[in-house]
């Protein structure tokens, strides 16, 4: 009874909004209408529930986001200039892709994915480093996690200035900047296990190396996932922000500051499809590995 | 304190490794310097003159930290455009700079944590937001939004949206994700004991947020500022960048065209001080919070 009279009320209100709108401009009112009908639909999906509509719910409100989008563009008569729709966008996409190719194994390939496995290494192995000596962790640890916190992307200038122009600058700052997050969180793993498993591994005489191998690795996975999970976004960033700073002429960060300048901004938005698309997918993957290495703990486990 | 020993040894020989880094660094410009004279110059002369270069590849911590003293309190103190002299900060010490990134960040902070607290009450009360939002939210920050931003500011300006909001735009942007993951898990802390004890007491949806979801939720929601602020610091000085004017930002790529590398150094040390100094301020008011309502800070 209550439930019902609240429903009267919200859509007396929204009857009402709608109402105004309409007086005062036709096109808001579309606009309005087609986000109401997706959300009416999701809206019956999401009560239905079930695996299948859980998967489509969220297809949905992305196809209404980019469908407003372009309504919205063509509604208005937005300029190209200052914000082409997704139709314009894709045909860019398209007929560009042995540019958007270069730029994309420029800056994701040399730049991120070098610099990725290089500081994720380090790091696992200094946080190995740490985890041996109780010193280096009261000293180095507060230090981390205070370089950790920090706006690491305003030492992209002085990489750029070091390394030159080309690959292994950007994959300097990606070193730089995935470090100290990917070592916070392997140090904390390491630490993970509980004193009884180490125990049991000791009554078993094993060395300390084979507890490392057998025991800390392993339960330290979940927490190492996580920084490698936060370190793919982070290499992203860096690679492209980099290149602000000097880049050969090729590159994604030196094509969108380019494009910007001659105003090309469907080639713009290609590439921040493109730098989408590669950071989903670079994320996807490891958190498809994660899977398959932690299939053991709750988390994995519970869907 | 126990770890103030170890700290000061490793804070130590990082700066030892600075020292024998600038040196090494900057030896090969003097030896040029000297090829060119046709001088030869031993390593004793070399040394203390990589201490005193002018444009240093890497310059030493004592450059960088006078170069900090000369544009902050020395500028504003003696500086004809400064507080004492004109009665308003310096446009060339750091202060200003810091005070333009400063503000952009706390706006940007604001409205992206207002904005994640709100959403996030959403998802937790409406299973279709749940479902339809979620999943976009941890999709949009694997777009690298920070690479884009200079592009995002410009296009902003050429609308004619210019100064605080542009910049507090990205912030927000940045800052709103943690503190959505972070308080969507908070206020669904309470076990479900907790929330049949509200149905029981007849409570509103409205009562069981305020009462029982909104205090649960305080550690997570203080966890996740932390993040947040950070973030939305390093979102206002990329954005900075293409900016002209005043900021961080600004400072650091003017420094990088014209190759003044200690004022780069002396750049990062404020925007570090910063980020130190917002993250402690979240932590402080965290400790005061949660030790008020009874939990362990």
């Amino acid at each position: 009874m209550m439930a019902a009279v609240r429903g009267q009320g919200i859509l007396a209100v929204l009857v009402l909004i709608v109402g105004v709108v309409l007086l005062a401009d036709w096109r808001v009112t579309v606009l309005l209408a087609v986000w109401l009908g997706a959300w009416l639909i999701n809206h019956g999906l999401s009560q239905m529930g079930g695996a299948w509509a859980m998967r489509v719910v969220p297809v949905i409100f992305g196809m209404c986001l980019l469908v407003l989008w372009q309504m919205a563009v063509t509604l208005f008569a937005v300029s190209a200039v200052i914000l082409p729709g997704p139709l314009a966008i894709a045909a860019r996409f398209g007929s560009s892709l042995d540019v958007l190719w270069g730029d994309f194994v420029q800056t994701f390939v040399k730049g991120a994915l070098s610099g990725y496995f290089i500081g994720c290494g380090a790091a696992i192995l200094a946080a190995v480093a740490v985890d041996r000596s109780v010193f280096l962790q009261r000293g180095l640890l507060p230090v981390a996690s205070f370089l950790a916190a920090l706006p690491v992307v305003g030492i992209a200038p002085i990489l750029v200035m070091w390394f030159g122009f080309d690959w292994q600058s950007k994959s300097a700052v990606v070193v730089v900047m995935v470090f100290f997050p990917m070592l916070v969180n392997a140090v904390e793993g390491l630490r993970a296990s509980e004193q009884m498993q180490r125990d049991l591994m000791a009554t078993y005489s094993a060395s300390y190396w084979q507890g490392l191998f057998k025991l800390r690795l392993p339960a330290a996975m979940p927490f190492m996932f996580n920084g490698l999970k936060i370190a793919t976004t982070l290499a992203m960033i860096g690679a492209i922000v980099a290149e602000f700073f000097g880049s050969p002429t090729q590159g994604m960060g030196f094509r969108i500051s380019t494009e910007v300048g001659r105003l090309g901004l469907d080639m713009v938005w290609s590439q921040i499809a493109v730098a989408a698309m590669a950071g989903s997918a670079f994320y996807a993957v490891v958190a498809g590995i994660e899977k398959r290495v932690t299939f053991w703990h709750p988390s994995q486990r519970g869907r | 304190m126990r770890n103030l020993a170890p700290v000061l040894v490793v804070v130590g020989c990082i700066m030892a490794l600075w020292y024998s880094a600038a040196v090494m660094m900057n030896a090969q410009w003097e030896r040029d310097q000297a090829g060119r004279a046709g001088v030869t110059v031993s390593w004793a002369q070399i040394v203390p003159a990589t201490m005193h270069q002018e444009r240093p590849v890497l310059p030493a911590p004592h450059q960088v930290a006078a170069e900090l003293w000369q544009l902050t309190f020395v500028e504003e103190t003696e500086g004809r455009r400064g507080l004492l002299q004109s009665g308003s900060l310096s446009n060339r010490g750091l202060l200003i700079h810091a005070w333009v990134t400063l503000s952009a960040t706390m706006l940007g902070f604001a409205m992206g944590a207002g904005f994640g607290i709100l959403l996030a009450v959403g998802i937790v009360h409406n299973r279709a937001m749940d479902a339809s939002v979620m999943p976009w939210a941890i999709a949009s920050q694997t777009i690298p939004i920070v690479a884009i931003a200079p592009m995002i500011i410009v296009v902003l300006n050429s609308v004619g949206v210019a100064g605080l909001l542009p910049k507090a735009l990205i912030a927000a942007y940045l800052s709103f994700f943690p503190v959505v993951v972070g308080m969507v898990k908070g206020l669904r802390s309470p076990d479900a004991m907790q929330l049949d004890l509200l149905r029981t007491y007849n409570a509103t949806a409205a009562q069981g947020l305020w009462r029982l979801r909104f205090p649960a939720s305080a550690p997570y929601l203080f966890a996740s500022l932390k993040v947040g602020i950070a973030a939305s610091l390093v979102g206002t000085i990329v954005a900075e960048l293409p900016l002209g004017g005043a900021g961080l930002g600004t400072r650091l790529l003017a420094g990088s065209y014209y190759g003044q590398t200690i004022q780069i150094w002396a750049t990062l040390v404020v925007a570090a001080v910063l980020a130190a100094g917002l993250v402690g301020v979240v932590g402080a008011v965290q400790g005061r919070v949660l030790a008020r309502m009874g939990m362990r800070a």
